[in-house]
């Protein structure tokens, strides 16, 4: 895995620099690999800063709209009745861009961090509430049957049944939340902070520190690949008995 | 022991299934229904476990002491039914976690069925680390456990190779003894082998033939002299059921 990971890395960073050396960019437009590390190295301290801000509200986010979402899956699967009203607020959640909401929650938040969260949360929310409750809702209905004929209550069959089925499904709503989450803290702090990458971003690019700019961007990009490994990781260990986790046992 | 009858009628859309179909099942004793795939067998054994919903049919399933079969019947299928995050032993006594009434007892019961079944140190390893045969003798320690009064098996070695279905059929049958056991089945020699008295089902809608009752005590050999004979026998009510006679 990891040996794959630096080859992906070596390549990815090959390609770059083959691109920067066949169109002649100036550095201005695209700066070459080595230009970005070397500002990376010089302007550390200060891209861990805003890095520092950034991650915490993905944190944040990822932590509020992955508990929403799993308490709408869970309320809407308990209370049927609620669906039918539930679900188009979800869909029109998601139906708005994040983009065209976040002056809203700018105006509405301000210009701290909350307004960031709320990006994450929103748009994290979905896909989490809706791969937990489809996992909750097609459960095998065989297992509900003897659940039901060894006299298993509404509570139990939820918890040795129900949720530890649906977390195959939840997995997959936890890896889109950890690669969408940074979308809404950067798209968030583009439209108005004082911190964060998305900031140092803009403020760079504004100032023609390009290969600043990419340098931050490098920063977000790993801290989202190495949060969507960790959840990746964590659910393997969490859903060991699935077939396609047990290739080198357990 | 408790004897249950059933009579019911049951309808899929315009697909009359049961009409007026009556049954009974004897105290103590292991009945074999015996049908082609489709027949509705299981459907029957659904509607005797309460699985059916009332839109679909009507009737009744009494038990002869007056009481409700509901909470006195364990199931057992063709798929194990084993949920692959628990362990063989919380797989065994998983009925009390879903009553919530788990106890120690209960845990060295699991183990000591678990033996029964002719499973030595499995109890906490995961149903994926087992085969077809073991998992499924893990779902029986799990039908045994629950010390039901009725027991309805639904073709639960269908799946298996013909070696490890043989040895569970003879597990089963001395587990099972004294009773009151419905199982189903589309294999006569299976029906031959494990039951007290063999229905054959078939038509639409279905109705029974005439019960066969092999001589001997199960699980008998389907080597044994009066096999075959039966065996024509049960195949001639399943090819050929509108010469069969009828008694519901």
């Amino acid at each position: 895995m990891l040996r794959k990971g630096a080859i992906i890395v070596v390549a990815l960073v090959g390609l770059w620099q083959f691109i920067v050396w066949a169109t002649q960019s100036p550095p201005y437009i695209l700066p070459a690999p080595y230009a970005v590390a070397i500002a990376f190295f010089i302007h550390f301290e200060q891209i861990m800063f805003h890095a520092s801000v950034t991650v915490l509200e993905i944190l944040l986010g990822m932590l509020i709209g992955c508990g929403f979402g799993m308490f709408s899956a869970w309320t809407i699967l308990q209370y049927q009745h609620l669906r039918s009203w539930v679900l188009p607020v979800l869909v029109a959640s998601q139906a708005l861009p994040v983009f065209a909401i976040a002056p809203v929650l700018m105006l509405w938040l301000g210009y701290g961090m909350a307004s960031k969260v709320a990006m994450a949360t929103l748009i994290i929310y979905f896909p989490v509430t809706a791969t937990l409750y489809d996992g909750l809702r097609n459960t095998n209905s065989e297992w509900l049957d003897m659940a039901k004929i060894m006299g298993a209550t509404k509570h139990t069959t939820m918890k040795y049944i129900r949720l530890p089925a649906a977390l195959p499904s939840l997995g997959s709503g936890l890896r889109i939340a950890a690669a969408v989450a940074p979308i809404g803290a950067v798209v968030g702090e583009w439209v108005g902070s004082s911190t964060g990458l998305g900031y140092l971003m803009l403020h760079a690019n504004a100032r023609t520190q390009v290969d600043l700019m990419f340098a931050a961007l490098v920063a977000l990009a790993s801290f989202a690949i190495f949060l969507y490994f960790c959840i990746d990781l964590l659910m393997k260990r969490v859903v060991f008995w699935q077939s396609e986790n047990l290739v080198k046992g357990v | 022991m408790i004897s249950v009858s059933v009579r019911m009628s049951l309808a899929f859309g315009n697909d009359q299934i049961f009409e007026n179909f009556q049954l009974q099942l004897e105290p103590g004793r292991m009945i074999c229904l015996l049908g082609r795939s489709g027949s509705g067998k299981s459907t029957l054994l659904r509607f005797i476990a309460g699985l059916i919903s009332d839109q679909f049919g009507s009737g009744e399933v009494i038990a002869d002491d007056n009481q409700p079969l509901e909470g006195r019947i364990a199931w057992m299928s063709q798929q194990d039914l084993l949920l692959p995050w628990l362990t063989v032993q919380d797989n065994v006594m998983v009925g009390s976690l879903l009553r919530n009434s788990s106890s120690d007892e209960l845990k060295s019961k699991a183990l000591q069925l678990l033996e029964e079944v002719e499973l030595h140190d499995v109890e906490t390893r995961y149903p994926f680390e087992l085969s077809g045969g073991m998992r499924q003798r893990v779902a029986l320690a799990r039908t045994l456990i629950e010390e039901r009064p009725v027991n309805l098996l639904d073709e639960p070695f269908s799946g298996l190779d013909a070696s490890t279905r043989f040895q569970l059929q003879a597990l089963t049958c001395r587990l099972l003894a004294n009773r009151t056991t419905l199982l189903v089945t589309h294999d006569p020699l299976e029906a031959i082998r494990m039951a007290d008295r063999i229905y054959v089902l078939s038509g639409r809608p279905a109705f029974l033939a005439e019960p066969v009752d092999p001589p001997g005590l199960p699980p008998r050999h389907p080597g044994d002299q009066y096999a075959s004979a039966i065996y024509a026998q049960l195949m001639n009510q399943l090819n050929h059921p509108e010469f069969a006679d009828h008694v519901a």
